[in-house]
């Protein structure tokens, strides 16, 4: 059974949780999410690994709640065990020596950058994290994200904090002085990633984003995360989650996020209410 | 007590019905359809068994049921004896009297059949199973020598769940490893609750781990840990994951947002209990008018469940014709009259939707039947110029299942074919690596619930052979 080791609540919708999960810690690699079940009645929900540790057994994952079922989860504490809890899913990120190359992190996004750069970074690369958010309180993993990368930048969209703007200004002009970016990551909202490749095009260099696709079971088996990548459909939770951002089909992407946004509008009104009655 | 009747009257018994919920209320709700004999209904049916010498029903069942026993003794009113005679060699009586083909296995191959008049075996196994079940019949296993060897099954379909149960009755460690939340594969996530209750697959699993199998779920073998890895702690392994990969027909907009694979569908249906929702968290979306594209069980239960979710109109797209479709003829039948729209030798072309990817119709051709293909089925022939409209706002593709590679990727020496399933010895489901075998739906392509079990049979006799 997994059970929660530590929560730290980072902001209003911001938390941050350790989880017991020993064969998972033992094979999750930078790149790869879990799925959990709250208690039976749950959704499944899929959470990007922000870090892990071998030896003590455990993953940590940060969210942020925007629906009924983080919602509940943040009502989670210490020594709670979820109903279910797989993984490792997903492939892993490539991991290589490329020289050098950036990181971009919007949002809870930079806890799933996190790992991506601490072990691009472990191999020998010059690694140019860029991380931001609307305002200052919900950039996150700030220290370790410094430690984790060899040079870093934060935004924030209101100026609350370090430079005023988005991500891809400081992506362009990080471009425009470096010549030798062999190679950009990118997690955070769709249309971050999105804008992300915009920028990145013109100087012929890939993008890698993570795709936060609808799921279910996670293992190849239900087609609710396929993706039009290259033409081709795929699966988020086993050919990806990581894609070539270039190859992304962006609006069909976008939409197949909506796809229960009523539902789930009408779940989390009846969850808050629920809540008040208590 | 019964008794059994003169073989005169037996012939002039016609086959007993087995009763039904009415249509107009079951198609408002998720409860079973079918309803199961009374006692007296069984044994009805029971006396119209001719106890035949050599009974040819037998070689219909993959299960290896002694079939004229267990009815034998429905007659004689012991059905503690006849839910223990087919413990012996069937775990899964209560799913299997359900869902099990038997107008194609058991029943076909009675002797009755001839004059249309074969006994319903299998609702006389699923009576014996429920009786057991309501009474709190146990069959309790004493004295089993252990024999300190630990087998791995992976995938807890009725293949795994049969090979476990064969393999712990002799004596070994079995550990079933199965990736979902819950045990019992398709039984579970696919074949949906109005022809399948969930407690009931929950009972006969609860049966097989009380004989002593240890059920490991959410434990995702490749990604958890390999099958290479496994090899290295287990004696033998069993390979039983299901063909559970979705297939699509590559059509144009098959990618807009309302388009559902009949797997995430009925997985959210079954599994997550979308059907309940809110109460339950995971959100289905359900269409004014709905089409589901395909002739098969999966098709209809699709169809089935769209209507009990509150869909208007419900069309079930086929490009052959109600003879070829592969559903068992009763689940047309049930869909037929729940008034499923059936537009058969119809293709779709096309699915349409707008720029925020909602569909708005699906675009088909009429087709007609030509010279058989190699299936030995009629092949479907486009009828130039009658493309049409189909107004739908969401469409389920039910075309079939394919393999998934997250098992064979990670078993280094185990061959697959060009499909992706195991390559096995037909006999003892040998693979084409020492001490690892497969079965069920990994081997055959999309198949059924009783072939799945015959394969954990045939494994779990391999698999005893090789540990001597
Ligand atoms: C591979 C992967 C990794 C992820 N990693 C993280 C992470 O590290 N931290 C984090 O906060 N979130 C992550 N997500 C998103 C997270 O799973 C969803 O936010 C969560 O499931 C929403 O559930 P809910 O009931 O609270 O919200 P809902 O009420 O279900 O939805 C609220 C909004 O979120 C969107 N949404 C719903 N379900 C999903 C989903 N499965 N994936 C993405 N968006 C969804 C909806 O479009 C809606 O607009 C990840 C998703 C995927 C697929
Ligand atoms: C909707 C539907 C209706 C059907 N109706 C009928 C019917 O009426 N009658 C009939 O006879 N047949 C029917 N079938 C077919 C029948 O259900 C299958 O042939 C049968 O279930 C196959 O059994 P199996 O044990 O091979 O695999 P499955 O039942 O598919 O079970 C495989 C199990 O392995 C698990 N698994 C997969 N990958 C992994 C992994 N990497 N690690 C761990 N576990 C894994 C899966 O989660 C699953 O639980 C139907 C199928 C469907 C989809
Ligand atoms: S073949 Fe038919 S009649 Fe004969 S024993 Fe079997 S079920 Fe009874
Ligand atoms: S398992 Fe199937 S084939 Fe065997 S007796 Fe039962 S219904 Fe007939
Ligand atoms: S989540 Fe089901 S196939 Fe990816």
């Amino acid at each position: 059974m997994s059970k929660i080791i530590r929560v730290e609540k980072w902001h209003d919708v911001i938390y941050s949780m350790w989880i017991k999960a020993l064969q998972i810690s033992m094979k999750v690699q930078p790149g790869q999410f879990v799925i959990l079940m709250i208690d039976e009645k749950g959704e499944r929900i899929p959470l990007t690994v922000a870090d892990y540790h071998r030896e003590e057994g455990w993953v940590q994952v940060v969210f942020q709640t925007v629906g009924t079922s983080t919602m509940k989860l943040a009502q989670m504490s210490i020594g709670d065990e979820f109903f279910s809890f797989i993984g490792p899913l997903g492939k892993p990120s490539e991991i290589k020596k490329y020289g050098t190359v950036i990181t971009i992190g919007g949002g809870t996004g930079i806890a799933c950058i996190h790992p991506i750069t601490r072990a691009l970074k472990e191999v020998g690369n010059k690694v140019i994290a860029i991380i931001g958010a609307r305002t200052k309180e919900l950039i996150i993993m700030e220290e370790e994200m410094k430690e984790a990368s060899t040079e870093l930048h934060i935004t924030t969209d209101d100026g609350s904090y370090m430079r005023k703007g988005f991500v891809t200004e400081v992506l362009k002009e990080v471009l425009q002085g470096e010549k030798n970016v062999r190679k950009v990551w990118a997690i955070g909202p769709a249309i971050m990633m999105k804008a992300t490749c915009a920028v990145a095009k013109p100087f012929g260099i890939d993008v890698i984003v993570s795709l936060n696709a609808i799921m279910v079971d996670g293992t190849g088996m239900c087609g609710s995360c396929r993706v039009t990548v290259g033409g081709q459909t795929k699966y988020t939770c086993v050919d990806g989650p990581e894609f070539n951002g270039h190859l992304v089909e962006w609006r069909e992407f976008m939409n197949r996020l909506t796809r229960y946004t009523e539902l789930e509008k009408l779940s989390s009104k009846m969850y808050k209410k629920k809540c008040q009655r208590k | 007590m019964a008794k059994m009747i003169p073989m005169k009257e037996r012939g002039k018994r016609t086959p007993r019905h087995m009763p039904e919920q009415d249509v107009h209320k079951r198609i408002h709700n998720f409860n079973e359809v079918s309803l199961g004999y009374t006692k007296e209904d069984a044994i009805y049916e029971a006396q119209r068994c001719l106890q035949c010498r050599s009974p040819t029903c037998m070689d219909g069942c993959p299960a290896d049921i002694n079939i004229p026993e267990f009815i034998k003794k429905i007659v004689e009113e012991n059905f503690t004896g006849s839910y223990f005679e087919i413990l012996k060699t069937n775990n899964l009586p209560a799913i299997a009297g359900r869902v099990c083909p038997q107008e194609e296995q058991c029943s076909k191959a009675c002797v009755w059949n001839k004059a249309n008049k074969a006994i319903h075996i299998g609702r006389l196994e699923r009576f014996v199973a429920d009786w057991a079940r309501d009474n709190k019949i146990h069959l309790e296993r004493v004295g089993i020598e252990k024999k300190n060897k630990k087998i791995a099954i992976v995938g807890s379909g009725p293949a795994g769940l049969t090979c476990s149960a064969d393999l712990v009755k002799i004596g070994y460690d079995v550990t079933l490893f199965e990736a979902l939340q819950k045990p019992g594969g398709v039984l579970v996530y696919g074949i949906p609750e109005f022809r399948l209750p969930k407690a009931i697959v929950e009972y006969e699993i609860g049966e097989i781990k009380r004989l002593g199998v240890t059920i490991e779920t959410d434990f995702i073998v490749g990604l958890t840990k390999s099958v290479d890895e496994l090899a290295e702690e287990f004696d033998a392994i069993f390979l039983a994951n299901g063909a559970g990969a979705p297939r699509f027909l590559h059509l144009p907009g098959e990618n807009l947002n309302d388009v559902y694979s009949a797997n995430e569908f009925l997985t959210r249906s079954n599994l997550m209990k979308a059907y309940a929702f809110p109460k339950y968290d995971t959100p289905i979306k359900v269409g004014k008018k709905v089409a589901v594209i395909g002739g098969g069980n999966v098709a209809m239960d699709s169809a089935r469940t769209a209507l009990r979710l509150g869909t208007e109109e419900v069309h079930l797209v086929y490009r052959r014709t109600s003879k070829e479709a592969p559903a068992r003829k009763e689940e047309l039948t049930h869909a037929e009259e729940e008034g499923i729209i059936f537009d058969f030798l119809t293709l779709p072309l096309k699915i349409l939707g707008n720029e925020q990817g909602d569909i708005n119709g699906m675009e088909c051709i009429k087709m007609r039947l030509g010279e058989p293909d190699e299936s030995g089925r009629r092949r479907p022939i486009y009828i130039d110029g009658t493309n049409f409209i189909l107004q739908v706002d969401l469409v389920i593709v039910a075309i079939g299942t394919a393999a998934n590679p997250i098992v064979a990727r990670s078993a280094t020496g185990v061959k697959t074919n060009k499909w992706g399933y195991f390559i096995t010895d037909e006999n003892t489901c040998s693979t084409t690596r020492k001490g690892i075998f497969a079965g069920g739906d990994i081997v055959r392509g999309a198949a059924t619930v009783i072939s799945a079990v015959g394969d954990g049979k045939r494994a779990a006799k391999a698999i005893n052979n090789f540990l001597q």
